[in-house]
């Protein structure tokens, strides 16, 4: 491979998608020249525009639909699927056929993720296609908008960074680097989007933010995106003389997003024209919820405009007579929004959540409370001890909640001066009955493009140029195996779970072996339940725990593995170890040793079979 | 001299070779002629940008008009405008601004109030194209009812003067309106075959 010319990064997002890139040559220290790629898509049937964002929709049309000759892109006469652009419009008016949200889907435990089976609830003729199937579609026309630009220095010769949610459960970062490996990317290398959007701020700060946190601190940074609000807490630390940051924990995954807010507002909206005697049809209330879109950003980036008129134009040709009229006013976004989604709650309050009808449900896990805030007090709760390892942190005797000392927001509804506000005067009230000093915002972020800026950086970074933040894997992990007791009529035997990864482990390092071995049947797929933590810091490799507080372990989608080898008799039983590691590209790798002979099988993530067998103790 | 026309010429004498080589002469100009007219009639139609197949991928780049230099008249000074960047952008106005149905309805029966709920549709999507497709700026920055004072040799396709027009520049006078000028025009290629004079495709909900 020659040597790579740009550090390129992706931020694979759940509505649309960016490539931000940076010369190698031209960097220099903290101070990157960095870009952000034209992305050629077609705009409407035949018509080709470029533009920033590739929004993250696929469309299967039916062969009656487009003329044949209208789908092309610079770089393919006959592309294999409608991205982009095109996929959006189309799709806003035969929805049965969209797919969207993919990423959500990619990381939703729930379903098989290589199944065909977006997009969901659309009658039978309509292709299918997986999760997986739908990421790597727009990762391939990122790849080739990239290579027509630079067709001397193609995309799988760059150092690349795709960018994942810090909360994606370690099925779906693999599925991520398998859909960029499926299209020859096979150096691309993920980062957490929280992570990213702090390395977007020390890049902008051009060496500044050296001054801006001192050792000692925690940074919070609040990552609301399209479709997905992500949490990650900081710490600075200070080794021989260099400030250094940890990202010490990670939030839940929520799926609560910006798309959440325009709803909320025309729902609002709609409910104000129904109770003028209109009735609004569906696509009427898809116009609004557009036309919210623009209003909301208007009112929430100019302080002095106190109301945006909102019009739906009729669909047929004429204009003037069908027009449907309304207003959006300051106060109705204030409540919608501000209240809505940043209200003021105690830090005792936590998100409502409504028992689900069993695991697996066809549909996302949309989260069921909007209240960001209620989410953010459940998630500095969870996390008080999550600094007690580091230097420089006291104990957290008597502290109700970790404390964050600075705040980086990111995501284009933190625009709005009066959101961010207010998320900041919801946590200067918490840290204030603790007897903390208030949190300050970090300023110079760039709201919209900061992931795929941070990304970009983090190539370069990775070089060993730079700070970087360190952090390793986020969670303990750990597989269930049954205790050994008296068999009893009726009742499962209780579950244990027993740690093979702790909490902590750095890219390119493996966990211990652990004690514990397994009896796994050669030529069948043996499943294992496999659960995960993000607060038991201190579990170590054979930690086996018989009981749990509830909201500390989470049970993640089962893991397999297939004993195939000459050296074995199909069915024979073969003692082995399960082992941990993270590679160098960041995702969690798990595998089978032999206790003898030590050879190694893998355990794939997210698999599903009506055949299950699980792991039983040797 | 006498004339007998009766009478042929018995040799090839100077007064023939002058007349034969003026014939040459006379019937090579009008190849001449016919050939350049030919050439001139054939280029109109490659003229056109956006009509030509997807390897042009450089977006169409319109610069600023240089100034009017002094030539003698060519039998060709008119171009024709090429239809179909003209289409595209009257497509991307129906597309974004309902800009042709707003132009093909009759607005007299209306009220002002629904006129200017229909005129936010419009103007709002016209800034929508016109913001992400053509780089506009004004011919002059001065703000307008200022005086200014216009050089010697200065562009009289850019800037226009009326009134008392008397004398020898630089004239000085009243900036009326500052003019707009494209300096970029990016407009969205198309596919080879798409039939750019269908501005907006019927719609048929099933």
């Amino acid at each position: 491979m020659s040597e790579s010319r740009f550090s390129v990064g992706i931020d694979l997002g759940t509505t649309h998608s960016v490539v931000s890139y940076v010369p190698l040559n031209e960097t220099d220290g903290e101070q990157a020249s960095l870009r952000v790629l034209d992305i050629p898509q077609l705009t409407s049937p035949g018509v080709i525009g470029e533009k920033k964002q590739l929004p993250s929709f696929m469309y299967q049309a039916h062969e009656a639909e487009l003329v044949p000759g209208d789908l092309v892109l610079p770089w393919d006469g006959q592309p294999e699927a409608i991205v982009g652009e095109l996929a959006r419009q189309l799709g806003s008016k035969t929805p049965i056929r969209l797919i969207a949200s993919a990423k959500s889907w990619l990381s939703h435990a729930g379903v098989d993720r290589r199944s065909a089976l977006l997009p969901v609830q659309s009658p039978e003729e309509v292709r299918r296609v997986s999760p997986l199937h739908a990421s790597t579609a727009y990762l391939r026309h990122l790849r080739d908008a990239w290579n027509q630009q630079f067709p001397e220095a193609p995309l799988a010769e760059q150092d690349l960074v795709i960018t994942v949610p810090a909360s994606f459960d370690p099925a779906a970062r693999e599925l991520t680097v398998e859909a960029a490996q499926a299209i020859g990317l096979r150096q691309a290398a993920l980062l957490e989007e929280p992570q990213s959007a702090l390395y977007s701020w020390i890049q902008s700060s051009a060496g500044g933010w050296r001054e801006q946190v001192k050792p000692g601190e925690v940074i919070l940074v609040v990552d609301v995106g399209g479709g997905t609000t992500d949490l990650s807490l900081i710490a600075v630390t200070e080794e021989g003389g260099n400030l250094t940051l940890n990202r010490v924990a990670i939030g839940d995954h929520i799926l609560l997003g910006g798309d959440n807010m325009d709803l909320a507002l025309a729902y609002g909206l709609r409910a104000k024209l129904q109770a003028e005697g209109k009735r609004l049809e569906p696509w009427q209330v898809q116009a609004l919820t557009h036309a919210c879109r623009d209003a909301k950003e208007a009112l929430l980036t100019d302080g002095d405009l106190q109301e945006v008129p909102i019009v739906v134009p009729s669909r047929g040709s004429s204009l003037i007579g069908g027009v449907l009229r309304t207003s959006l006013t300051r106060d109705e976004v204030n409540t919608a929004l501000v209240e809505g989604f940043f209200p003021w709650v105690e830090l005792t309050e936590r998100p409502v959540t409504q028992a689900r009808t069993g695991l697996t449900t066809l549909g996302l896990p949309y989260a069921q409370d909007a209240r960001i805030t209620a989410h953010l007090a459940a998630f500095l709760t969870r996390q008080v001890g999550a600094t007690g390892d580091l230097a420089g942190f006291g104990p957290h005797t008597g502290q109700q909640f970790l404390h964050p000392s600075a705040v980086l927001l990111n995501g284009g509804v933190f625009k709005s001066g009066l959101l961010a506000n207010r998320l900041l005067e919801v946590l200067n009230h918490w840290l204030a009955a603790d007897q903390a000093a208030p949190a300050r915002l970090l300023r110079g972020a760039d709201l919209d493009l900061a992931v795929s800026r941070g990304a970009a950086y983090f190539g370069y970074v990775r070089k060993g140029r730079g700070v970087r933040i360190r952090g390793g894997t986020a969670a303990a992990y750990y597989v269930g195996v049954e205790s050994s007791m008296p068999a009893v009529p009726g009742f499962a035997p209780p579950l244990e779970a027993l740690c093979i990864a702790p909490f902590g482990i750095e890219e390119g390092t493996q966990a211990d072996l652990p004690p514990y071995e397994f009896g796994v049947v050669v030529g069948e797929p043996v499943h294992f339940r496999f659960f995960s933590s993000t607060v038991r810091r201190d579990d170590v490799v054979g930690t086996r725990l018989d009981w749990w507080p509830a909201d500390e372990v989470e049970e993640l989608a089962e893991i397999e593995v297939v004993l195939s080898s000459e050296q074995h008799r199909p069915g024979d039983i073969v003692p082995v170890h399960l082992l941990a590691y993270v590679t160098e590209v960041g995702t969690l790798q798990l595998e089978a040793v032999a206790k003898e002979g030590g050879q190694r099988w893998k355990v794939e993530f997210d698999v599903r079979s009506d055949n299950e067998r699980t792991g039983v103790a040797a | 001299m006498p004339f007998d026309l009766n009478v042929m010429p018995t040799t090839f004498d100077l007064v023939h070779a002058g007349l034969a080589a003026l014939a040459l002469l006379l019937l090579l100009s009008t190849i001449a002629l016919a050939l350049v007219s030919v050439l001139a009639f054939r280029r109109r139609p490659q003229a056109i940008p956006l009509e030509s197949s997807l390897s042009v991928l450089k977006p169409a780049v319109v610069t600023t008009p240089e100034p009017v230099r002094v030539e003698p008249p060519r039998p060709v000074v008119v171009r024709e405008a090429t239809p179909d960047a003209a289409l595209q952008l009257l497509g991307l106005f129906q597309q974004e601004a309902r800009f042709i149905d707003f132009l093909k309805e009759n607005i007299s029966g209306h009220g002002d109030a629904d006129i200017g709920a229909a005129v936010r549709i419009v103007h709002e999507g016209c800034r929508k194209v016109l913001q992400q497709h053509l780089d506009l700026e004004p011919v002059r920055t001065e703000p307008e009812n200022s005086r200014i004072t216009l050089p010697k040799g200065f562009d009289a396709s850019a800037v226009r003067v009326s009134g008392h027009i008397v004398g020898e520049p630089p004239f000085t006078g009243t900036l009326i309106h500052g003019g707009w000028r494209v300096t970029r025009i990016h407009l969205p290629q198309l596919a080879e075959g798409h039939d750019a004079r269908v501005l907006a495709p019927a719609e048929v909900e099933l």
